[in-house]
């Protein structure tokens, strides 16, 4: 094995999962400020932000890179454009949860109104999709990222009740409108962490499986048909 | 037009070293097929017993089936008239020093006792043209001996000597290993170019060309043919673990 390509790949591993840490963690600073209505965590997952930016630019280099110089085949062609992948949809989560910490800094601001929707469950809930997103990257096993895929229909599903009940709320109850709409654009926020946690399962499937599962696509002609079809 | 190459059960052997064992594989007309596998591996063997060159090494021998389109290569027909069908291009440019590059392209030609001479011109310039060496060489073919030009251009040179005769089938056996970044990349281009009109069969070392030119791709390891897929299956999602390590550099 070519050594220094290998300290580039297990670089460029090191690289994602601490950015994959830093986007975890701000989508839960994030939804505990929701829970806590905390100001202080809110300025943290914005600050946070320009360290994610960072390093996404930095493995985008470093992925391309070693596509140029070492020329990947395989595998490791799919470990390096899952890496490039999953850095991508990192950097997403991080700008989901500072559009979550700008919801909940308005919702400070505002009187407190209780509102019949369980934001807490679905931060727990798109939280272990991310997490479980990224021990599947960790551990380079389908079988946990494909488990993540089948997490996403549950926050569709709380999503899709979170809308009903509070456009429901913000019709019988004007005063609380405002916070109302606060709380379903973090509900499309955290749907949207979901999708970029099952882009991610896709990309660790396509990595160590070779297959490509989005959108249900059949897979490739077996070879004696690709023959047959040249004649 | 080219033809496909249906090989069964090959077997080749050096004495009694056994170089290939068990060989199957379908090789699409009209396409570029890549040989791949480390050094050893048996893929100049292969292609030389396509064309009935390995049975020329004293006690090396073949056994199994290789139809070449309806040709029988192993069974009732004669070694000249397959190799007739069959081009073959090495891994050094071998122009013959002493002929002039219009000789070196008819070569085969006068070989197979053909005379016409204006049929000959004609040949001479389609083969050049085929093998895009004609802009450079037109005004000096029987000026200039073949050893004068540039390493590249000698393989071009080689390639329209072997397109001359009209052959079906193009075996090329690393033909780029000795050339600059620039020439390989004409030599490229040619091929992705010759393979509307014939069968091409290239051993390559060099994974990145492999896959640039070739649909199909086969790897062989001590031997044995372990994967035979399309070329973007071999480079991206090979099915056999064996493949796998050899492309991604974990051996060979």
């Amino acid at each position: 094995m070519r050594t220094r390509f290998q300290q580039g790949l297990d670089d460029l591993r090191t690289r994602l999962l601490r950015m994959g840490g830093l986007a975890e963690q701000a989508v839960d600073r994030a939804c505990q400020a929701y829970i806590d209505r905390d100001l202080a965590r809110c300025h943290m997952v914005l600050e946070g932000e320009s360290l994610i930016n960072s390093a996404e630019r930095e493995i985008d280099e470093l992925a391309f890179d070693l596509l140029a110089m070492q020329q990947p085949m395989a595998v490791d062609l799919r470990f390096i454009l899952a890496v490039t992948k999953i850095n991508s949809d990192l950097e997403r989560v991080g700008d989901q949860a500072v559009n979550i910490a700008e919801r909940v800094m308005d919702l400070v601001e505002l009187p407190k109104a209780d509102l019949p929707v369980d934001i807490a469950r679905m931060a727990a809930a798109v939280s272990a999709m991310v997490r479980r997103s990224l021990e599947s990257f960790i551990e380079g096993k389908a079988e946990l990222a494909q488990a993540v895929l089948e997490m996403d229909n549950v926050v569709d599903r709380m999503r899709d009740e979170a809308f009903i009940t509070l456009v429901k709320t913000m019709n019988e109850r004007p005063d609380v409108t405002r916070q109302a709409l606060d709380a379903l654009l973090i509900a499309r926020n955290l749907e949207r962490v979901a999708d970029h946690a099952t882009n991610i399962s896709e990309d660790v499937i396509f990595w160590v499986r070779g297959a490509d599962v989005r959108h249900n696509v059949s897979p490739e002609p077996p070879l004696h048909q690709a023959i047959t079809d040249t004649h | 037009m080219g033809v496909g190459i249906k090989v069964e059960h090959l077997n080749a052997w050096f004495g009694k070293t056994q170089a290939l064992h068990d060989i199957s594989m379908d090789v699409p007309a009209n396409h570029a097929t890549a040989v791949i596998g480390p050094s050893g591996c048996g893929k100049s063997t292969f292609v030389r017993c396509l064309n009935r060159m390995h049975e020329t090494i004293p006690d090396a021998r073949a056994s199994g089936k290789v139809k070449m389109g309806d040709l029988d290569v192993y069974n009732g027909t004669a070694a000249v008239q397959i190799r007739r069908r069959i081009g073959m291009v090495f891994q050094k440019p071998n122009p013959f020093p002493t002929m002039s590059i219009y000789d070196n392209v008819a070569a085969g030609l006068k070989l197979n006792g053909f005379t016409d001479r204006r049929r000959t011109d004609e040949i001479v310039e389609r083969s050049l043209k085929l093998s895009a060496l004609w802009d450079e060489v037109k005004d000096t073919l029987r000026k200039k001996s073949g050893a004068s030009l540039s390493g590249g251009q000698q393989q071009r040179l080689c390639i329209a000597r072997a397109l001359a005769v009209q052959p079906q089938l193009l075996l090329m056996d690393e033909p780029c290993s000795a050339l600059d970044p620039i020439s390989t990349g004409k030599i490229e281009e040619l091929i992705f170019q010759l393979k509307e009109k014939f069968t091409i069969v290239i051993v390559t070392h060099n994974m990145q060309q492999a896959s640039r030119v070739a649909e199909f791709t086969g790897f062989f390891l001590l031997g044995r043919l372990i994967e035979f897929d399309k070329t973007e299956k071999i480079f991206t999602t090979p099915s056999d673990k064996r493949t796998e390590d050899y492309i991604t550099g974990r051996f060979g």
